[in-house]
């Protein structure tokens, strides 16, 4: 019974979050693509606020995660499930140039392109179908992991 | 600079910050956008479902986002529907690739000053930047 419990506080407290996320997006501006290519354009009419974004959005994260990290577990799970891969590799370069490819033309990325889908609008509802169809491209030919075992270059952290 | 909200822009980033915190604080996750997504999409493991709660709430939020500050979501998008095609494959690729986005490395990678964060976030900063230019400045359009 307790553990029932626990677990319908935790799923409360993901929905909770995902929904302060998605309001700090829309009040950031960042759901509008012509504000994220304001910022991307620096050789444009410049808009800073991307960049504001990031760096008040980083601060929190920065000051408050070494506190919770100290904590031996999270309040509501058995352990904390986080990253601890340090290795540049291949694949994090590639993909990042990939992304940020796709991101400099239209000015979404994933966050902003699924909240803004509640905006109607069709372009964004296409870029979302699209990018669905790029995670399950990768999902199937799986490019990452070919591109490390072919090169024999895996780096545990 | 006519467009630049500082206050908006900074409160709005706390509370994408506050997010992010609070799902590692109370769940111990990494508040990552693109792993969240394709996790929802292709399901396997027994992390689905927190997924699936979690892009729930994003929905929940961008719904009162709707209602209450719909100027938020007057979105502009001026180039083709190739392009728009185009850069979201790129953008479903790549983050499957580098394992993460914007959310993933830029916040919360960078947020706990890993390496791998930091280093895909500068990438993917300066190649939108330099696509933005030439799309922009070079080619005229897209």
């Amino acid at each position: 019974m307790y553990k029932a419990d626990s677990n319908m506080l935790s799923y409360f407290v993901v929905y909770i979050a995902g929904l302060i996320f998605a309001l700090g997006l829309g009040i950031s501006g960042m759901m509008l693509p012509q504000k994220v290519i304001g910022f991307l354009d620096v050789a444009g009419n410049w808009d800073p606020s991307l960049g504001l974004v990031m760096i008040s959005s980083v601060s929190v994260y920065l000051i408050l995660h070494p506190l919770v990290l100290k904590k031996s577990k999270p309040v509501l799970d058995t352990k904390f499930h986080v990253p601890t891969r340090t290795d540049i590799d291949r694949p994090l370069i590639l993909g990042a140039l990939l992304f940020g490819i796709g991101w400099g033309l239209v000015g979404l990325c994933p966050g902003p392109a699924i909240t803004a889908l509640m905006s109607g609008n069709t372009t964004v509802i296409m870029f979302f179908m699209a990018m669905v169809l790029g995670m399950y491209v990768e999902g199937s030919l799986d490019i990452a992991s070919r591109m490390i075992t072919e090169n024999n270059d895996v780096v545990d952290a | 600079m006519e467009n630049f909200t500082p206050v908006l822009s900074s409160v709005g980033g706390a509370l994408i910050g506050l997010a992010a915190i609070m799902l590692l604080f109370f769940n111990g996750r990494i508040a990552g956008m693109s792993g969240i997504i394709a996790g929802v999409l292709t399901p396997k493991s027994n992390d689905t479902l927190w997924r699936l709660v979690f892009v729930a709430g994003l929905l929940s939020g961008a719904l009162l986002i709707r209602l209450m500050y719909p100027q938020a979501m007057a979105i502009e998008i001026d180039v083709s529907n190739a392009a728009v095609l185009l850069g979201g494959i790129l953008v479903g690729i790549g983050t499957r690739v580098g394992n993460g986005c914007t959310s993933g490395h830029g916040v919360c990678g960078v947020g706990r000053l890993a390496p791998r964060g930091i280093v895909a976030s500068s990438v993917f900063f300066l190649t939108a930047m330099a696509t933005t230019y030439i799309v922009r400045h070079v080619q005229g359009g897209f």
